[in-house]
Parts: structure tokens; C-alpha cells; sequence
């Protein structure tokens, strides 16, 4: 087997390619150490759970798509607390937006930060523009499939995708020939966090988590992270779990801490039980065109609001989230 | 008389006729969302749209925003993870994918990362979120792109999503599956397609009232013209309507700034003696045209809102 792409693969860099260590055997000791079988109680306010499990520097994947089941809480939060030198997992975009408008992120694995139809994130182009960030590049499947490997355990997985990408140059994974079959295949290192953060529809106070509707990488990312922060708009009866185990796509025995979290996701949405803000986001998106503007919607709504709470009085209170839960697409 | 259409539309008709029934298409933000509802309804009904975050299968009867929402697994039959999506493409059982991108070069190689270089971009573009994998994974891929010189490069500042790469077999070579590729490039201009053997972008058809010399202007790089053009047929009629009246209605993507808005209001409701927040949808003149739902919860009391509120008897905040 011959390397056919010279990537900076280098994990003596500061930060370092593969920011996300594809060390397995660190994480199994890991795991092995941190994880608990007791079903003990995790319930905890946004800031005890952010206080507790992310550390400055820390590498941060947040559970997402689009607009769509944003663990937005948790990141203002962290905001809040100003926690520096932040790695984030790029494929999102509010969340990530945040983070970068307040200057925490230093290190971007990226596949994809803008707001579709209504285009590029004006603060991300600002932070990489500028130089504030380092980045690599990856697509969605790239960056689902790294979590997935370290999920399965393994240092890498082969995937067919971002063959003859340029990408490859920016996040030095390396593309090789099967040894079976003599393919071209891309091996892409496994994707270890240091905290993973998802919001749910449901969880009981010990972490079980479900999720309805389509489960983007809730699975992979659940298993790829040493700590894990649920946030759910409902907390459950543990009976509701054990009626339905089937449906169960996180186990407790993952989870660090559960935030109750209703309209945890706005101003995004919740599939079945709210639809996106469309008014706040379009006041956002013309916010933060400039640096300024960016820096007046943090102070009004994270910086100046104390909790979840607090921001959900700050943008039209629980009459505007009955509202849009009403026009949310029913099954 | 014919019915005025803008480019836009014109581009999601001729991205719906593109389809042959009973396959699958991976669909993107925006056209591809409107070609696909579009073909569906007048071309190919069981066209199967598939999107990245694991909706499978929707008849598409509300018109999804965005690529991960509720409403690209409306009535689905799968509702499933963005693994399973891309490894169903792996695997070779996603006919279609959409793309867009900043820059295409002449073997439809595409780039969505960054204008300028890497490491100093003059403009950090979102980057190549599912692009990347439906380029490699699907077997034909369908381009939508603007019609532009600084558009249709002859070098890309970066390669972000392979097309042939450097033409012939050289995407073969380089591990991507076998008989994959670019298919068609739809613009405002024209249909193009890749020459089977160089597989460099060539014409194949001009939209209507547009001259091959425009679109050789319009392309940074040399064109494959052949002998024969043929013009596209404008939109129709029935396309059009069903676009307007059926897919569409609100306008979200079709006249995204100028289109209905939705916007809420609070007001002092008479009955409960509360104040109410209501969503309301207004036209391009600020009007509200319709009430969409309040948060008051009793059934009688809305209906008889939702007169006053369109009659103008409440006050926007009082």
C-alpha cells in the first residue's frame, strides 16, 4: 500500500491535522473509566451542565441540520460562559455562528456553515476571512462516517467520496488502494469529541434519548464522544422509554448530563412539534451582516438573557412558541 | 397569450423534464426542491426524491426550506440517518443527484469552498456539505448553474466536488465509481452536456431567444459546439401554474424578497382578555392576507379573529 496524497497528517501540530484524536485505544480507556452503568439521575440546568463538561479547548460536535434540532440552549450557553480555544465540528449553522460571532472557536473541521436558501454566513466568512479560524474541509458523509468509525471503534474507515477533492489537501486524510480489490478508497480517520451535544424530542432523567422523525447523525455522534450534554424538550418517565426500547437511539449509559430544554431549538425548528422562527431568523440574518450587528444580537439575546428561560421571555415568550409549535407540519 | 416566466423557472422546467420515472433523485435546497415536486406532479410520479439527512420517499405536498426539515420526510417511507443516505448512494442506488456551485470548469469539476486561496480566501464560501458526496456517489448528476465567465472557469481556485477531473477516464482512475458522472449543466442560457470520450463540457441545447454566441461569451473556457443545436421549449403553461399555484404558493422560493411573509402580532384579545400572539401571513405590500394560528386555544375564538384581524379591526401591537 502506497500513500498517494501527502496530507499533513501530524498530531505534533498545535492544533493538530486530526484535531479529533482517531486514538482508539486513548478512548476505550477512556470510556472504560468515565462511563457508567448506574441509572442515576442526570437532570441539570444548561449551566451546570456546561460548567461541569466543557472545558476551554475543548473540541465541541454539535447534532444538527440546518435549522433543525439545534441544541441552540446549550450553545448560547456556552457562550455565556465564554468558553475559549473551542474546536467545532463546521456542519451546522446557528449554532456555530454563535461560537464564531464571539470569537471562541479556533479550529473548524468544516463540511458546511451557511443558511441555504438564504446563502453564505456572513460571520463565518468574517472569522475565516480575517484569519481568526483554522479550518479543514470535509463533506457531509466524510464528516458523518468519521464520527461513525469512532463509533465502531476503529481508527478509520474507507469511503468512496472526496476521491480527487482538493479537500483532501486542507484536512490531510489520505487516499490508498484497497489491498482486496485494488479500488482507490479514501480512509478517513475516526472522529473522537471531546463533548458532544444533541437536542431530542424525549429523554428520561437518566439519558435515554429518542428522537422522531429523521436522525441525521445522532447515533454516530452520541458514540464518537467522551462527554455527552442531551438537551430534550420532554423529560419522560423511564417506563415510557421501556415501553418502546426500539426507539431508543441514545442509551443513558452515554450521557453526562439531560437539560430539559423546551423550544430548545429555537429559532430553529423541532420536526412534529415546532416550526422555525422565520421573522427572528430573518432579523438575525440582517443582524449580523455586520460585525456589530453580530455583537448586538449576542448582548440582547445570549449575553443579556441569564438562562433558556430568560431568552424565550426575550423572544415573544411562550404565546409566540404555542404559535409556532400550531403551524408545525403534522404527521 | 404567453405567460412571462423568470429564469429561475425556467431553469426548475428544465431540470424536471430531465427525469426518467421510477428512480431516485438526491435533492438539494431551492431548485432542486421545485424540480423535483414539479416532476413528480407532470413527468414522473414515482420519482423517489431522497435527501441527506435521512428523509426518504416524501410526496413532497408541502415544499421543503431547508434540506434537514420536517417537510422532506412528510408522509415519507423512510425517515432514516445522513449514513444510510450516503451509503444507499455508495452502494449505487441513487440514480440522480442536483449540485450547484460557484465555479465549474470545463470537465465539471465544481467549486462551493472558497473564492481566492485556501490559506488567504478573498470569500469563504459555506463549503461542500453534501455536494461532495452525491458528485462521487450518484450515478448521473444534473449541475444547475448561472451562466457567467467568472462562473465557467478554465481553472477552479478550488476542487471541491469532482466532475471528470482532468477528462477521459481519469475519474474511473482515481477510484470514483464507474459510469458515474456530471450528466447535464442547466442554466439561463442552456442545456450542456460532456462529451462521451474527452468528456469535456459540451452544448446540447439553447434556451429560448438564446444565441450560441452568447453562450460562448459566457463560458471561460472552450465549449464543444456542435453542428446541431436544438432549443428548449419555454416553460409551459400547465408548468407554470403548478409551480405558481401548487408547488409554491407562498412564494418562499420563487420571489424569496418579495413573496408573502410570515410575521407575528400581539394584540389584546376581547374575549379571554389576554394578550395574544398571533402569526400572521402579510403580501409585499405589508397586508396581512391571512392568519395562520393563535395562541389562544379555543377553536370559536379564533375563527372570529381571524375575520377582525383581516378586516383591520386589531391593531398591530396596541
Amino acid at each position: 500500500m502506497k500513500h498517494h496524497q501527502e496530507g499533513p497528517f501530524d498530531t505534533s501540530q498545535d492544533p493538530p491535522t486530526f484535531v479529533g484524536s482517531p486514538d482508539v485505544e486513548v478512548f476505550r480507556s477512556y470510556l472504560r473509566q468515565h462511563k457508567s452503568f448506574d441509572l442515576k439521575e442526570k437532570v441539570m440546568s444548561e449551566h451546570e451542565a456546561v460548567a461541569r463538561f466543557v472545558s476551554d479547548g475543548d473540541y465541541i460536535g454539535f447534532e444538527l441540520y440546518g435549522t433543525v434540532r439545534c441544541p441552540m440552549s446549550i450553545a448560547r450557553e456556552i457562550v455565556r460562559q465564554r468558553k475559549k480555544h473551542l474546536k467545532v465540528l463546521g456542519q451546522g449553522i446557528l449554532e456555530v455562528d454563535l461560537l464564531l460571532a464571539a470569537g471562541l472557536v479556533d479550529y473548524m473541521d468544516i463540511t458546511y456553515v451557511g443558511y441555504e436558501v438564504y446563502g453564505v454566513s456572513p460571520i463565518l466568512r468574517r472569522a475565516v476571512e480575517q484569519g481568526k479560524v483554522r479550518t479543514a474541509d470535509w463533506s457531509n458523509g466524510a464528516i458523518a462516517w468519521r464520527l461513525k468509525a469512532a463509533a465502531m471503534g476503529v481508527p478509520f474507515i474507507p469511503i468512496r467520496s472526496m476521491l480527487g477533492s482538493e479537500m483532501l489537501k486542507t484536512n490531510g486524510a489520505v487516499a490508498m488502494t484497497d489491498p482486496y480489490t485494488g479500488l482507490e478508497v479514501v480512509l478517513l480517520p475516526a472522529l473522537v469529541l471531546d463533548v458532544g451535544i444533541i437536542h431530542v424530542h424525549r429523554a428520561d432523567p437518566y439519558g435515554n434519548a429518542q428522537i422522531d422523525g429523521i436522525q441525521g447523525f445522532a447515533a454516530e455522534l452520541a458514540r464518537a464522544s467522551k462527554k455527552l450534554i442531551i438537551s430534550a424538550e420532554e423529560i419522560v418517565d423511564p417506563e415510557e422509554i421501556r415501553k418502546y426500547p426500539e426507539r431508543t437511539i441514545i442509551p443513558y449509559f452515554l450521557v453526562d448530563a439531560v437539560v430539559h430544554a423546551p423550544f430548545g431549538s429555537h429559532p430553529g425548528e423541532m420536526a412534529y412539534m415546532y416550526e422555525r422562527d422565520e421573522p427572528h431568523l430573518k432579523m438575525y440574518l440582517q443582524k449580523i451582516r455586520t460585525e456589530e450587528g453580530a455583537q448586538e444580537y449576542l448582548e440582547e439575546y445570549v449575553y443579556s438573557t441569564a438562562n433558556h428561560e430568560e431568552y424565550i421571555e426575550k423572544v415573544g415568550g411562550w404565546d409566540r412558541m404555542k404559535v409556532l409549535s400550531k403551524l408545525a407540519v403534522k404527521r | 397569450m404567453k405567460r412571462e416566466y423568470t429564469p429561475t423557472e425556467l431553469l426548475i422546467c428544465l431540470a424536471a423534464r430531465l427525469f426518467e420515472d421510477r428512480t431516485t433523485a438526491f435533492i438539494g435546497t431551492g431548485i432542486p426542491m421545485l424540480a423535483a415536486a414539479l416532476a413528480r406532479k407532470l413527468y414522473t410520479p414515482n420519482l423517489v426524491p431522497i435527501f441527506e439527512f435521512g428523509g426518504v420517499g416524501s410526496p413532497l405536498e408541502y415544499l421543503p426550506r431547508a434540506v434537514g426539515e420536517a417537510r422532506t420526510f412528510h408522509r415519507a417511507i423512510w425517515a432514516a440517518g445522513i449514513c444510510e443516505i450516503m451509503e444507499t448512494s455508495q452502494r449505487g442506488l441513487v440514480e440522480y443527484g442536483f449540485l450547484g456551485a460557484a465555479q465549474i470548469d470545463p470537465y465539471g469539476n465544481l467549486n462551493t469552498t472558497v473564492i481566492g486561496s485556501y490559506d488567504h480566501p478573498k470569500v469563504r464560501l459555506p463549503g461542500a456539505g453534501g455536494g461532495n458526496d452525491v458528485g462521487s456517489l450518484c450515478w448521473r448528476t444534473i449541475i444547475l448553474m448561472k451562466h457567467e465567465k467568472h462562473r465557467f472557469v478554465e481553472r477552479l481556485d478550488f476542487l471541491t466536488t469532482p466532475g471528470y477531473l482532468e477528462g477521459g477516464d481519469s475519474r474511473e482512475k482515481a477510484g470514483l465509481p464507474k459510469g458515474s458522472g456530471p450528466y447535464r449543466v442547466v442554466t439561463n442560457l442552456a442545456v450542456l452536456g460532456f462529451d462521451e470520450k474527452t468528456k469535456r463540457m459540451k452544448l446540447l441545447s439553447l434556451n429560448p431567444g438564446v444565441t450560441v454566441e452568447q453562450v460562448i461569451e459566457n463560458t471561460g473556457f472552450e465549449l464543444i459546439i456542435p453542428d446541431q443545436v436544438e432549443v428548449n421549449d419555454p416553460p409551459t403553461e400547465e408548468e407554470l401554474r403548478v409551480l405558481r399555484e401548487e408547488i409554491d404558493p407562498e412564494g418562499f422560493y420563487l420571489e424569496t424578497v418579495s413573496g408573502q411573509a410570515l410575521d407575528f402580532v400581539t394584540f389584546h384579545c376581547r374575549k379571554s382578555r389576554k394578550t395574544a400572539t398571533v402569526a400572521i401571513q402579510r403580501d409585499r405590500t405589508g397586508r396581512i392576507v391571512d392568519v395562520l394560528a393563535c395562541s389562544a386555544t379555543d377553536q370559536e375564538c379564533e375563527q372570529e379573529c381571524q375575520e377582525a384581524i383581516l378586516k383591520g379591526m386589531f391593531k398591530d401591537n396596541p
